[in-house]
């Protein structure tokens, strides 16, 4: 009995801390050398030879980098602020509300993005363009655009729903009493609270967006590189280092996003 | 008198009624807009590659409008060229096997691990609880080709794994992992392995460890209380993970591709490859719709355990 140093407890597993500590150590260390090796001074990803911004600038002064990356953010504005919007309405559609007739199959649609697997929809997304392209000639960004919001739909919809679902009715039924107009009363209560979801939502989607590899990857014409399928046609050179200064900036971007993210939803309505 | 007072509940009835069919219509106004971009460009492309899947290809790519069943048969079957005898496959099915074999090993790996960490978050205080939550969040939403991109770099000959095993004198000569099944294996875990983690720590945070005490006080041995009490208690959230890590990894496309090094398919390369070198459209429809349906079939047997779990727990 006495043997053992520690009292009783109930709630510990033995290994399981060592096993948890493993899997989140093994979840940082491979990103370590990733950020190390962006600030190489030499040309391999393997040998160190000093600190440099040198492969920051090279991907800043690389044309074909600096489209895509504009490119990349554009998309991602563009098809987080039309998926936002347009799930901000589904939510409000589908949310505090008495059932209805169809709404479960509203709920079926809005989700698949999330079932069907990235390359199922990116190939058929490859088909139906090409149909139109054949038949129109067009070959702009609105394939890319509508496909990214399209994808983005179910992401900036479960930030927002989660949002509305936790918000009471009564300040809207006061607005009323209080004879504001049903769109004054949106305006000025209820957008205001949903705010921080619409908010966690639209940057779900920029995220999810800027991410992208599958669908960009057979929905884009010709010179539609955006950074990921750009640094995913470059893995099949030589790598530089230069890879890793892109990889490392969009690292960046998502943890600030994702650390926005999580403090807004952690206010409570 | 009565007769008045029918008709004013009756009018009230039917004022309801208008209420609510209002409110139905400013339901489906407001959906209707995201529904169509869903449709147009998610849902109803699945049907146009549902009609492609039973056409001819086209002889650059492309089809020909003509119906055929051959890009089915193809998915299972090789028609010889020359004197058109019927044998199986082999190709595809060894690929279909190596997905379905790739993300079986990488759901019970990333189970292996992802549970204990589960554990782990579920059972530290409230405070940091968040804290860990966040450290298993921030890699989920990092861009996937990113993390693999990180695990072809380390695990390259020259890469920290090898370099380590060397200096340690585990080895001499570094390991050739890149390319393998078993680089394809640990990518997917670690790319996967939050969706795992996330679901299951979701249900043991409800977890009551009274009934571990009690457990114990019956003289229960923690191995016992671990299989017999904790998991089952927590079985919807691991049935969960399993699925959410088993989808994606069977559909997984660039992880196979970028540490697969295109030797080692798995069924979305076999896709991609239809519409570039292979030049079948129909038969990668074909492959895609297969694909589909085996993530329906693992989908609708996750919903129904839910559903019966559910069921066990209502009694």
């Amino acid at each position: 009995m006495a043997t053992s140093s520690r009292p009783f407890s109930i709630e510990r597993m033995p290994g399981f801390s060592l096993l948890a500590l493993t899997c989140f150590f093994a979840l940082y260390m491979p990103l370590a050398p990733l950020v190390v090796y962006s600030f190489n001074a030499g040309d391999n990803i393997a040998l160190w030879e000093g600190l440099s911004l040198r492969w920051y600038v090279a991907a800043w002064e690389n044309d074909l980098v600096q489209s895509a990356a504009i490119r990349s953010v554009v998309v991602a504005v563009i098809a987080s602020v039309v998926a936002t919007s347009l799930a901000t309405m589904v939510a409000l559609g589908t949310t505090r509300t008495r059932p209805y007739r169809g709404q479960t199959s509203i709920y079926a649609m809005v989700n698949q993005p999330l079932m069907v697997p990235e390359i199922v929809t990116a190939v058929a997304l490859l088909i139906f363009f090409a149909l139109i392209k054949e038949s129109t000639g067009y070959h702009g960004y609105a394939y890319l655009i509508s496909a990214h919001t399209a994808f983005c739909i179910p992401f900036a919809y479960l930030p927002i729903r989660a949002r509305l679902e936790g918000m009471d009715r009564v300040l809207e039924t006061a607005a009323a009493d209080l004879y504001a107009t049903p769109w004054r009363s949106f305006t000025r209560v209820t957008l205001p609270l949903l705010l921080p979801g619409i908010l966690a939502g639209a940057m779900l989607a920029f995220v999810i967006s800027l991410d992208d590899v599958v669908i960009t990857e057979f929905v884009k014409s010709a010179g539609q590189d955006t950074l990921p399928t750009y640094m995913l046609g470059q893995l099949r050179r030589t790598i530089t280092p230069e890879i890793n200064a892109i990889s490392t900036v969009l690292l960046g971007v998502s943890v600030v996003m994702v650390t926005i993210i999580f403090f807004l939803s952690r206010k409570k309505a | 008198m009565s007769a008045e007072q029918d008709s004013s509940t009756e009018s009230f009835e039917s004022l309801e009624a208008h209420a609510y069919q209002l409110e139905v219509r400013r339901n489906l106004l407001l959906s209707t807009p995201a529904l169509i971009v869903l449709f147009c460009a998610a849902s109803g492309p699945l049907l146009i590659m549902l009609v492609f899947s039973f056409l001819t290809p086209g002889d650059y790519g492309g089809i020909k409008w003509q119906f055929s069943t051959e890009a089915w048969f193809q998915v299972a079957f090789y028609r010889d060229i020359f004197d058109e005898t019927v044998s199986i496959a082999d190709a595809h099915l060894s690929i279909f096997w190596r997905s379905v074999k790739l993300s079986f090993l990488t759901t019970l790996v990333a189970f292996v691990l992802g549970f204990p960490t589960a554990y782990f978050i579920a059972t530290r205080s409230p405070e940091t609880r968040n804290l860990w939550l966040f450290l298993v969040t921030i890699p989920f939403w990092t861009n996937l080709l990113i993390r693999t991109f990180a695990i072809l770099e380390i695990i390259r000959n020259q890469g920290l794994v090898n370099n380590v095993l060397i200096a340690l004198g585990v080895i001499d000569q570094p390991l050739d992992m890149l390319y393998t099944d078993i680089a394809i294996l640990l990518g997917m875990t670690y790319v996967y392995i939050p969706l795992m983690i996330l679901p299951i720590y979701a249900s043991m945070e409800r977890f009551d460890f009274q009934l571990v005490e009690a457990a114990y006080d019956l003289y229960a041995t923690r191995w016992r209380v671990l299989v017999r009490v904790i998991v089952p208690l927590v079985k919807p959230g691991v049935i969960a993970g399993s699925i959410l890590v088993f989808v994606p990894s069977l559909g997984a496309y660039v992880t196979p591709r970028v540490l697969g090094g295109g030797k080692h398919l798995m069924i979305g390369n076999l896709i991609e490859l239809q519409f570039g070198q292979g030049r079948n459209w129909p038969l990668g429809a074909a492959l895609s719709l297969s694909l589909l349906v085996i993530v329906m079939v693992a989908l609708i047997f996750y919903v129904r355990s839910a559903q019966k779990e559910g069921g066990a727990h209502g009694h």
